[in-house]
Protein backbone atom coordinates (compact mmCIF):
# COMPACT_ATOMS: atom_id res chain seq x y z
CA UNK A 1 0.00 0.00 0.00
CA UNK A 2 2.84 2.47 0.53
CA UNK A 3 5.22 1.41 -2.36
CA UNK A 4 3.91 2.61 -6.06
CA UNK A 5 4.00 -0.83 -8.87
CA UNK A 6 5.06 0.59 -12.38
CA UNK A 7 1.98 -0.03 -15.09
CA UNK A 8 1.94 0.83 -18.80
CA UNK A 9 -1.35 2.83 -19.93
CA UNK A 10 -2.91 1.01 -22.72
CA UNK A 11 -6.46 3.17 -23.28
CA UNK A 12 -8.31 5.63 -21.78
CA UNK A 13 -11.48 4.65 -20.59
CA UNK A 14 -13.41 7.55 -19.26
CA UNK A 15 -12.11 10.58 -19.64
CA UNK A 16 -14.10 12.50 -18.02
CA UNK A 17 -13.62 10.32 -14.78
CA UNK A 18 -9.90 10.43 -15.87
CA UNK A 19 -9.65 6.81 -15.68
CA UNK A 20 -7.23 4.48 -17.89
CA UNK A 21 -6.61 0.72 -18.23
CA UNK A 22 -2.75 0.20 -17.28
CA UNK A 23 -1.10 -3.42 -18.02
CA UNK A 24 0.61 -4.49 -14.58
CA UNK A 25 3.03 -7.33 -14.63
CA UNK A 26 0.39 -8.42 -16.95
CA UNK A 27 -2.57 -7.92 -15.11
CA UNK A 28 -4.98 -5.00 -16.39
CA UNK A 29 -6.57 -2.75 -14.16
CA UNK A 30 -8.44 0.31 -14.54
CA UNK A 31 -6.28 3.60 -12.70
CA UNK A 32 -7.26 7.22 -12.31
CA UNK A 33 -4.68 9.35 -14.11
CA UNK A 34 -5.28 12.60 -12.80
CA UNK A 35 -1.98 13.24 -11.17
CA UNK A 36 -0.01 12.76 -13.84
CA UNK A 37 -2.47 14.31 -16.62
CA UNK A 38 -0.82 17.18 -18.45
CA UNK A 39 -1.79 17.52 -21.87
CA UNK A 40 -4.03 15.53 -23.98
CA UNK A 41 -5.27 12.40 -21.84
CA UNK A 42 -4.71 10.42 -25.10
CA UNK A 43 -1.28 11.35 -24.99
CA UNK A 44 -0.49 8.85 -22.17
CA UNK A 45 -1.42 5.63 -23.94
CA UNK A 46 2.00 3.95 -23.84
CA UNK A 47 3.36 5.76 -20.95
CA UNK A 48 4.77 4.10 -17.89
CA UNK A 49 3.63 5.34 -14.50
CA UNK A 50 4.07 4.28 -10.61
CA UNK A 51 0.61 3.72 -9.41
CA UNK A 52 -0.49 3.94 -5.82
CA UNK A 53 -3.05 2.17 -4.98
CA UNK A 54 -5.55 2.68 -8.30
CA UNK A 55 -4.21 6.04 -8.71
CA UNK A 56 -1.34 6.55 -11.06
CA UNK A 57 0.93 9.40 -9.63
CA UNK A 58 4.19 10.03 -11.28
CA UNK A 59 5.80 9.08 -15.13
CA UNK A 60 8.54 7.09 -15.47
CA UNK A 61 10.52 5.72 -17.77
CA UNK A 62 10.60 1.99 -19.29
CA UNK A 63 13.68 1.26 -17.67
CA UNK A 64 13.09 2.77 -13.99
CA UNK A 65 9.58 0.50 -14.45
CA UNK A 66 11.64 -2.59 -14.73
CA UNK A 67 13.90 -1.95 -12.67
CA UNK A 68 11.47 -0.82 -9.52
CA UNK A 69 9.75 -3.78 -10.92
CA UNK A 70 12.24 -5.99 -10.20
CA UNK A 71 13.63 -4.84 -6.43
CA UNK A 72 9.64 -4.90 -5.84
CA UNK A 73 9.56 -8.68 -6.95
CA UNK A 74 12.25 -8.93 -4.23
CA UNK A 75 10.25 -7.11 -1.76
CA UNK A 76 7.55 -9.19 -2.43
CA UNK A 77 5.49 -5.95 -2.85
CA UNK A 78 4.98 -7.38 -6.19
CA UNK A 79 3.36 -9.56 -5.91
CA UNK A 80 1.39 -8.91 -2.69
CA UNK A 81 -0.21 -6.03 -4.72
CA UNK A 82 -1.23 -8.37 -7.87
CA UNK A 83 -2.89 -10.06 -4.78
CA UNK A 84 -4.49 -7.15 -3.52
CA UNK A 85 -6.01 -6.54 -6.76
CA UNK A 86 -7.18 -9.53 -7.53
CA UNK A 87 -9.05 -9.46 -4.55
CA UNK A 88 -10.30 -5.71 -4.70
CA UNK A 89 -12.25 -7.05 -7.88
CA UNK A 90 -13.08 -9.89 -5.64
CA UNK A 91 -14.56 -7.68 -2.88
CA UNK A 92 -17.08 -6.34 -5.65
CA UNK A 93 -18.95 -9.41 -6.18
CA UNK A 94 -18.77 -11.36 -3.28
CA UNK A 95 -19.18 -10.10 0.54
CA UNK A 96 -17.53 -13.14 1.63
CA UNK A 97 -14.60 -12.70 -0.94
CA UNK A 98 -11.11 -12.01 0.33
CA UNK A 99 -11.65 -13.09 4.15
CA UNK A 100 -8.92 -15.76 3.60
CA UNK A 101 -6.63 -16.39 0.36
CA UNK A 102 -8.86 -17.87 -2.22
CA UNK A 103 -8.90 -21.84 -2.64
CA UNK A 104 -7.86 -22.43 -6.72
CA UNK A 105 -8.85 -25.54 -7.34
CA UNK A 106 -7.32 -27.09 -10.35
CA UNK B 1 28.35 -15.63 -3.20
CA UNK B 2 25.10 -14.46 -2.11
CA UNK B 3 26.37 -10.74 -2.43
CA UNK B 4 26.64 -11.52 -6.14
CA UNK B 5 23.32 -12.89 -6.81
CA UNK B 6 20.91 -10.01 -4.78
CA UNK B 7 22.31 -7.03 -6.55
CA UNK B 8 21.50 -6.01 -10.42
CA UNK B 9 24.51 -4.21 -10.11
CA UNK B 10 26.82 -5.77 -7.64
CA UNK B 11 30.15 -3.89 -9.00
CA UNK B 12 28.08 -0.46 -7.80
CA UNK B 13 27.24 -1.68 -4.62
CA UNK B 14 31.02 -2.78 -3.92
CA UNK B 15 32.26 0.19 -4.71
CA UNK B 16 29.44 2.13 -2.89
CA UNK B 17 30.19 0.20 0.44
CA UNK B 18 33.49 1.00 0.00
CA UNK B 19 33.50 4.87 -0.56
CA UNK B 20 30.74 4.58 3.02
CA UNK B 21 33.68 2.60 5.20
CA UNK B 22 36.49 4.88 3.83
CA UNK B 23 34.11 8.03 5.19
CA UNK B 24 33.11 5.98 8.07
CA UNK B 25 36.51 5.37 9.17
CA UNK B 26 37.41 9.16 8.64
CA UNK B 27 34.52 10.68 10.75
CA UNK B 28 35.91 8.05 13.64
CA UNK B 29 32.46 5.51 13.36
CA UNK B 30 33.10 2.90 15.32
CA UNK B 31 30.62 -0.12 16.72
CA UNK B 32 30.88 0.96 19.84
CA UNK B 33 30.45 4.77 18.43
CA UNK B 34 28.08 4.54 15.72
CA UNK B 35 26.41 7.16 13.25
CA UNK B 36 22.72 6.95 13.74
CA UNK B 37 20.51 7.05 10.72
CA UNK B 38 17.24 6.74 11.16
CA UNK B 39 15.60 5.30 7.87
CA UNK B 40 12.19 7.00 8.21
CA UNK B 41 9.87 4.51 5.74
CA UNK B 42 8.99 1.42 6.21
CA UNK B 43 9.34 0.30 2.93
CA UNK B 44 13.02 1.20 3.15
CA UNK B 45 13.57 -0.79 6.46
CA UNK B 46 12.10 -3.83 4.66
CA UNK B 47 14.21 -3.19 1.59
CA UNK B 48 17.60 -2.82 4.40
CA UNK B 49 16.65 -6.27 5.83
CA UNK B 50 16.13 -8.00 2.29
CA UNK B 51 19.17 -7.02 1.20
CA UNK B 52 20.95 -7.16 4.36
CA UNK B 53 22.26 -3.86 4.12
CA UNK B 54 22.81 -3.83 8.04
CA UNK B 55 25.33 -6.35 7.85
CA UNK B 56 27.10 -4.80 4.90
CA UNK B 57 27.78 -1.41 5.36
CA UNK B 58 30.66 -0.25 7.74
CA UNK B 59 30.05 -1.26 11.34
CA UNK B 60 30.10 1.88 12.67
CA UNK B 61 26.39 2.85 10.53
CA UNK B 62 23.70 2.20 12.87
CA UNK B 63 19.95 2.18 11.96
CA UNK B 64 17.10 3.09 13.41
CA UNK B 65 13.91 2.54 12.19
CA UNK B 66 11.48 5.16 11.96
CA UNK B 67 7.92 5.19 12.43
CA UNK B 68 6.74 5.51 8.40
CA UNK B 69 4.40 2.23 8.82
CA UNK B 70 1.19 3.40 8.83
CA UNK B 71 -0.21 0.04 10.01
CA UNK B 72 2.59 -0.13 12.84
CA UNK B 73 1.40 3.41 14.19
CA UNK B 74 -2.27 3.05 14.23
CA UNK B 75 -3.72 2.54 18.22
CA UNK B 76 -5.49 -0.71 18.86
CA UNK B 77 -8.23 2.18 19.78
CA UNK B 78 -8.59 2.72 16.00
CA UNK B 79 -8.96 -0.66 15.40
CA UNK B 80 -11.40 -0.92 17.63
CA UNK B 81 -13.41 1.62 15.98
CA UNK B 82 -12.97 0.21 12.74
CA UNK B 83 -14.65 -2.79 14.15
CA UNK B 84 -17.40 -1.01 15.68
CA UNK B 85 -18.14 0.70 12.23
CA UNK B 86 -17.88 -2.99 10.43
CA UNK B 87 -20.27 -4.27 12.50
CA UNK B 88 -23.17 -1.85 12.01
CA UNK B 89 -25.40 -4.01 10.16
CA UNK B 90 -25.84 -1.29 7.69
CA UNK B 91 -22.23 -0.89 6.66
CA UNK B 92 -19.92 -2.10 3.84
CA UNK B 93 -16.40 -1.80 5.36
CA UNK B 94 -13.74 -1.49 3.28
CA UNK B 95 -10.35 -1.28 3.75
CA UNK B 96 -6.71 -2.17 2.32
CA UNK B 97 -5.88 -5.71 3.13
CA UNK B 98 -2.43 -4.29 5.20
CA UNK B 99 -4.86 -3.30 7.91
CA UNK B 100 -7.09 -6.69 8.57
CA UNK B 101 -4.64 -8.30 11.04
CA UNK B 102 -3.59 -5.57 13.15
CA UNK B 103 -4.60 -6.47 16.47
CA UNK B 104 -7.42 -4.26 18.24
CA UNK B 105 -7.85 -4.87 21.99
CA UNK B 106 -10.49 -7.19 21.36
CA UNK B 107 -9.70 -9.07 17.96
CA UNK B 108 -8.61 -7.64 14.28
CA UNK B 109 -10.64 -6.80 11.16
CA UNK B 110 -9.65 -9.95 10.07
CA UNK B 111 -11.15 -11.66 13.30
CA UNK B 112 -14.43 -9.66 13.02
CA UNK B 113 -15.15 -10.73 9.35
CA UNK B 114 -14.65 -14.41 10.48
CA UNK B 115 -17.27 -13.73 12.71
CA UNK B 116 -19.58 -12.22 10.32
CA UNK B 117 -19.16 -8.59 9.74
CA UNK B 118 -19.46 -6.95 6.15
CA UNK B 119 -15.28 -6.23 5.85
CA UNK B 120 -13.73 -6.57 2.17
CA UNK B 121 -10.11 -5.43 1.17
CA UNK B 122 -10.19 -3.81 -1.34
CA UNK B 123 -7.04 -2.45 -3.48
CA UNK B 124 -8.21 0.79 -4.16
CA UNK B 125 -10.19 3.48 -2.79
CA UNK B 126 -12.15 3.77 -6.10
CA UNK B 127 -12.81 0.16 -5.64
CA UNK B 128 -14.74 1.62 -2.40
CA UNK B 129 -16.60 3.75 -4.35
CA UNK B 130 -17.80 1.34 -6.89
CA UNK B 131 -19.06 -0.59 -3.71
CA UNK B 132 -21.15 2.26 -3.15
CA UNK B 133 -22.48 2.49 -6.79
CA UNK B 134 -23.38 -1.02 -6.77
CA UNK B 135 -25.13 -0.95 -3.04
CA UNK B 136 -27.35 2.47 -2.80
CA UNK B 137 -28.88 0.70 0.28
CA UNK B 138 -25.76 0.10 2.29
CA UNK B 139 -23.19 2.61 4.06
CA UNK B 140 -19.65 1.97 2.43
CA UNK B 141 -17.47 3.00 4.72
CA UNK B 142 -13.37 3.37 3.50
CA UNK B 143 -11.02 2.84 5.72
CA UNK B 144 -8.09 6.09 4.90
CA UNK B 145 -5.44 4.82 6.18
CA UNK B 146 -1.54 5.88 5.28
CA UNK B 147 0.90 8.27 5.20
CA UNK B 148 1.03 11.63 2.14
CA UNK B 149 1.08 8.66 -0.93
CA UNK B 150 -1.90 7.20 -0.53
CA UNK B 151 -3.54 10.26 0.93
CA UNK B 152 -4.47 11.87 -2.46
CA UNK B 153 -6.03 8.62 -3.18
CA UNK B 154 -8.77 9.17 -0.55
CA UNK B 155 -8.63 12.33 -1.34
CA UNK B 156 -9.61 12.25 -4.89
CA UNK B 157 -12.20 9.79 -3.72
CA UNK B 158 -13.77 11.84 -1.75
CA UNK B 159 -14.05 14.67 -4.75
CA UNK B 160 -15.40 12.28 -6.84
CA UNK B 161 -18.24 11.25 -4.35
CA UNK B 162 -18.77 14.66 -4.00
CA UNK B 163 -19.56 14.87 -7.68
CA UNK B 164 -21.34 11.98 -8.27
CA UNK B 165 -23.77 13.12 -5.16
CA UNK B 166 -23.13 9.84 -3.78
CA UNK B 167 -25.18 9.73 -0.36
CA UNK B 168 -23.51 6.07 0.95
CA UNK B 169 -19.84 6.78 0.64
CA UNK B 170 -17.58 7.73 3.90
CA UNK B 171 -14.36 7.63 4.64
CA UNK B 172 -13.32 6.96 8.08
CA UNK B 173 -10.06 9.37 8.21
CA UNK B 174 -6.68 8.30 9.87
CA UNK B 175 -3.98 9.78 7.27
CA UNK B 176 -0.99 10.49 9.10
CA UNK B 177 1.84 12.73 7.58
CA UNK B 178 5.75 11.94 7.89
CA UNK B 179 7.44 15.75 9.02
CA UNK B 180 5.72 16.13 12.47
CA UNK B 181 6.70 12.61 13.90
CA UNK B 182 10.31 13.37 12.84
CA UNK B 183 10.09 16.47 14.55
CA UNK B 184 8.60 15.13 17.84
CA UNK B 185 11.36 12.57 17.59
CA UNK B 186 14.21 15.76 17.39
CA UNK B 187 12.61 17.49 20.06
CA UNK B 188 13.22 13.95 22.52
CA UNK B 189 16.22 14.46 23.94
CA UNK B 190 16.73 11.09 24.38
CA UNK B 191 16.76 10.16 20.79
CA UNK B 192 20.54 10.61 19.13
CA UNK B 193 19.99 10.71 15.26
CA UNK B 194 23.05 12.08 12.91
CA UNK B 195 20.45 11.48 9.84
CA UNK B 196 18.02 10.75 7.92
CA UNK B 197 17.03 8.63 4.97
CA UNK B 198 14.05 10.52 3.29
CA UNK B 199 10.73 8.21 2.53
CA UNK B 200 10.47 7.89 -1.72
CA UNK B 201 7.17 7.42 -2.76
CA UNK B 202 5.76 9.89 0.28
CA UNK B 203 8.25 12.84 -1.21
CA UNK B 204 6.93 12.06 -4.87
CA UNK B 205 3.69 13.54 -3.54
CA UNK B 206 4.25 16.32 -1.38
CA UNK B 207 8.27 17.08 -2.51
CA UNK B 208 11.39 17.37 -0.70
CA UNK B 209 10.68 20.84 1.04
CA UNK B 210 8.32 19.89 3.93
CA UNK B 211 11.65 18.76 5.50
CA UNK B 212 14.01 21.78 5.37
CA UNK B 213 13.37 22.09 8.95
CA UNK B 214 14.98 19.72 9.22
CA UNK B 215 18.27 21.04 7.84
CA UNK B 216 17.37 24.38 8.63
CA UNK B 217 16.72 24.44 12.60
CA UNK B 218 17.76 20.75 13.55
CA UNK B 219 21.60 20.72 11.50
CA UNK B 220 20.52 17.20 10.32
CA UNK B 221 21.05 15.87 6.60
CA UNK B 222 18.23 13.82 5.20
CA UNK B 223 18.74 12.54 1.57
CA UNK B 224 15.27 11.55 -0.04
CA UNK B 225 15.81 8.06 -1.30
CA UNK B 226 14.43 5.23 -3.42
CA UNK B 227 14.44 1.84 -2.33
CA UNK B 228 16.60 0.08 -4.60
CA UNK B 229 19.64 -1.22 -2.67
CA UNK B 230 22.17 1.11 -4.66
CA UNK B 231 19.56 3.98 -3.71
CA UNK B 232 19.65 3.35 -0.10
CA UNK B 233 23.49 2.82 -0.23
CA UNK B 234 24.00 6.20 -2.23
CA UNK B 235 21.78 8.14 0.17
CA UNK B 236 24.32 7.19 3.26
CA UNK B 237 27.50 8.21 1.65
CA UNK B 238 25.17 11.49 0.74
CA UNK B 239 24.72 11.28 4.11
CA UNK B 240 28.01 11.05 5.19
CA UNK B 241 29.67 13.55 2.85
CA UNK B 242 27.63 16.01 4.46
CA UNK B 243 28.31 15.32 8.01
CA UNK B 244 32.37 15.24 6.98
CA UNK B 245 32.10 18.65 5.05
CA UNK B 246 29.97 19.72 8.35
CA UNK B 247 27.15 20.69 6.98
CA UNK B 248 22.90 20.13 6.47
CA UNK B 249 21.31 19.98 3.86
CA UNK B 250 17.87 18.24 2.18
CA UNK B 251 18.92 15.85 -1.03
CA UNK B 252 16.74 14.17 -3.61
CA UNK B 253 19.08 11.17 -4.49
CA UNK B 254 15.63 9.89 -6.09
CA UNK B 255 14.94 12.53 -8.51
CA UNK B 256 14.35 9.75 -11.34
CA UNK B 257 10.83 9.94 -9.59
CA UNK B 258 10.66 12.43 -7.16
CA UNK B 259 9.92 16.42 -8.47
CA UNK B 260 11.64 18.55 -5.83
CA UNK B 261 7.93 20.51 -5.48
CA UNK B 262 5.88 17.13 -5.70
CA UNK B 263 2.98 16.52 -7.10
CA UNK B 264 0.47 19.42 -7.62
CA UNK B 265 -2.65 17.67 -8.36
CA UNK B 266 -2.63 15.15 -5.39
CA UNK B 267 -1.32 18.40 -3.52
CA UNK B 268 -4.44 20.34 -4.38
CA UNK B 269 -6.81 17.20 -3.85
CA UNK B 270 -5.51 16.79 -0.32
CA UNK B 271 -5.71 20.89 0.63
CA UNK B 272 -8.88 20.79 -1.07
CA UNK B 273 -10.68 18.14 1.15
CA UNK B 274 -8.59 17.72 4.05
CA UNK B 275 -7.04 19.88 7.08
CA UNK B 276 -4.64 19.53 10.03
CA UNK B 277 -6.44 17.96 13.40
CA UNK B 278 -4.91 19.83 16.19
CA UNK B 279 -3.33 16.05 17.36
CA UNK B 280 -3.71 12.51 16.81
CA UNK B 281 -2.62 9.82 18.66
CA UNK B 282 0.70 7.03 17.19
CA UNK B 283 0.95 3.88 18.76
CA UNK B 284 3.96 3.87 20.96
CA UNK B 285 4.56 7.63 20.34
CA UNK B 286 1.84 8.86 21.72
CA UNK B 287 -0.32 12.36 21.26
CA UNK B 288 1.83 14.72 18.11
CA UNK B 289 0.81 18.02 17.46
CA UNK B 290 -1.15 18.68 13.85
CA UNK B 291 0.06 14.98 12.57
CA UNK B 292 -3.69 13.55 11.23
CA UNK B 293 -5.85 15.03 8.98
CA UNK B 294 -9.06 15.42 9.16
CA UNK B 295 -12.12 15.76 6.46
CA UNK B 296 -12.47 20.06 5.92
CA UNK B 297 -16.35 20.56 6.84
CA UNK B 298 -17.26 21.13 3.27
CA UNK B 299 -16.64 17.40 2.80
CA UNK B 300 -18.57 16.43 6.23
CA UNK B 301 -21.16 14.57 4.32
CA UNK B 302 -18.11 11.87 3.16
CA UNK B 303 -16.75 12.05 6.74
CA UNK B 304 -17.48 8.54 8.62
CA UNK B 305 -16.42 10.02 11.50
CA UNK B 306 -19.18 12.66 11.61
CA UNK B 307 -21.97 10.57 10.20
CA UNK B 308 -21.49 7.58 12.65
CA UNK B 309 -20.51 9.54 15.63
CA UNK B 310 -17.08 7.57 16.15
CA UNK B 311 -13.23 8.69 16.42
CA UNK B 312 -12.29 11.90 17.05
CA UNK B 313 -15.99 12.94 16.68
CA UNK B 314 -17.39 10.48 19.29
CA UNK B 315 -15.70 9.73 22.50
CA UNK B 316 -12.15 9.07 22.28
CA UNK B 317 -11.07 6.08 23.91
CA UNK B 318 -7.77 5.53 25.07
CA UNK B 319 -6.58 1.58 24.93
CA UNK B 320 -3.08 0.78 26.55
CA UNK B 321 -0.60 -1.58 24.25
CA UNK B 322 -0.26 -4.81 25.28
CA UNK B 323 1.10 -5.66 28.90
CA UNK B 324 5.06 -6.50 28.29
CA UNK B 325 5.41 -5.25 24.93
CA UNK B 326 7.95 -2.61 23.64
CA UNK B 327 6.45 -1.26 20.61
CA UNK B 328 7.17 2.02 21.54
CA UNK B 329 10.31 1.61 22.38
CA UNK B 330 11.14 -0.20 18.74
CA UNK B 331 9.31 2.55 17.18
CA UNK B 332 11.67 5.12 18.13
CA UNK B 333 14.76 3.19 17.99
CA UNK B 334 15.36 3.02 21.80
CA UNK B 335 15.19 -0.89 21.52
CA UNK B 336 16.04 -3.15 18.57
CA UNK B 337 13.26 -5.55 18.23
CA UNK B 338 14.91 -8.56 19.50
CA UNK B 339 15.48 -6.75 23.24
CA UNK B 340 11.64 -6.96 23.23
CA UNK B 341 10.74 -9.55 26.13
CA UNK B 342 7.61 -10.95 23.63
CA UNK B 343 10.00 -10.78 20.68
CA UNK B 344 9.69 -14.30 18.80
CA UNK B 345 7.47 -15.53 22.07
CA UNK B 346 3.81 -13.80 22.70
CA UNK B 347 4.55 -12.04 19.51
CA UNK B 348 4.87 -13.25 16.10
CA UNK B 349 3.89 -12.77 12.58
CA UNK B 350 1.23 -15.35 13.41
CA UNK B 351 0.38 -14.19 16.32
CA UNK B 352 1.02 -10.82 16.67
CA UNK B 353 0.52 -8.77 19.85
CA UNK B 354 1.61 -5.76 18.07
CA UNK B 355 1.35 -4.31 14.92
CA UNK B 356 5.50 -3.80 14.11
CA UNK B 357 4.78 -7.26 13.78
CA UNK B 358 2.15 -7.56 11.34
CA UNK B 359 3.41 -5.63 8.24
CA UNK B 360 6.22 -6.39 5.98
CA UNK B 361 7.31 -3.12 7.20
CA UNK B 362 7.44 -3.40 10.71
CA UNK B 363 11.16 -3.59 12.22
CA UNK B 364 10.02 -6.63 14.13
CA UNK B 365 8.71 -8.99 11.14
CA UNK B 366 11.76 -7.51 9.23
CA UNK B 367 14.14 -9.12 12.32
CA UNK B 368 11.90 -12.12 12.49
CA UNK B 369 11.62 -12.51 8.78
CA UNK B 370 15.43 -11.54 8.15
CA UNK B 371 17.68 -12.25 10.77
CA UNK B 372 18.67 -9.89 13.59
CA UNK B 373 21.64 -7.29 13.59
CA UNK B 374 25.10 -8.24 13.93
CA UNK B 375 26.97 -8.79 16.76
CA UNK B 376 24.91 -8.12 19.20
CA UNK B 377 23.89 -11.72 21.68
CA UNK B 378 20.25 -10.40 21.17
CA UNK B 379 20.42 -10.18 17.66
CA UNK B 380 22.30 -13.22 17.46
CA UNK B 381 19.46 -15.57 19.01
CA UNK B 382 16.91 -13.71 17.09
CA UNK B 383 18.21 -14.73 13.79
CA UNK B 384 18.74 -18.04 15.18
CA UNK B 385 14.80 -18.03 16.23
CA UNK B 386 14.05 -16.80 12.27
CA UNK B 387 16.04 -19.63 11.47
CA UNK B 388 14.34 -22.53 13.12
CA UNK B 389 11.16 -20.77 12.35
CA UNK B 390 11.56 -20.62 8.84
CA UNK B 391 12.49 -24.81 8.81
Amino acid sequence: MCLGIPGQIVEITDEARMMAMADVSGVRREVNVACVLEGDIGDLVGTWTLIHVGFAMSLIDEEEAASTLQALKDLGEAQETLKQMAEGDAALENPSAGAEKPEVSA
Amino acid sequence: MKFASEFRDPAAARALLAAIAAKADALGATRAKPIHIMEICGGHTHSIFRYGLDKLVHEGIEFIHGPGCPVCVLPRARVDECIELAERPEVIFTTFGDAMRVPGSQKSLMQAKAAGADIRMVYSPLDALELARRNPAREVVFFGLGFETTTPSTALAIQQAAREELTNFTVFCNHITVPEPIKALLDDPHMVLDGFIGPGHVSMVIGIHPYDFIARDYAKPIVVAGFEPTDLLQSILMILTQIEQDRAAVENQYARVVPDDGNKVSLAAIADVYQKRPTFEWRGLGEIDASGLQIRPEYRAFDAEEKFGIGYAGVRKHVPEVEGTACGQVMTGRMKPPQCPQFGKGCTPEMPLGALMVSSEGACAAYWQYGGVRGTSAGTSAGETAGEAAE
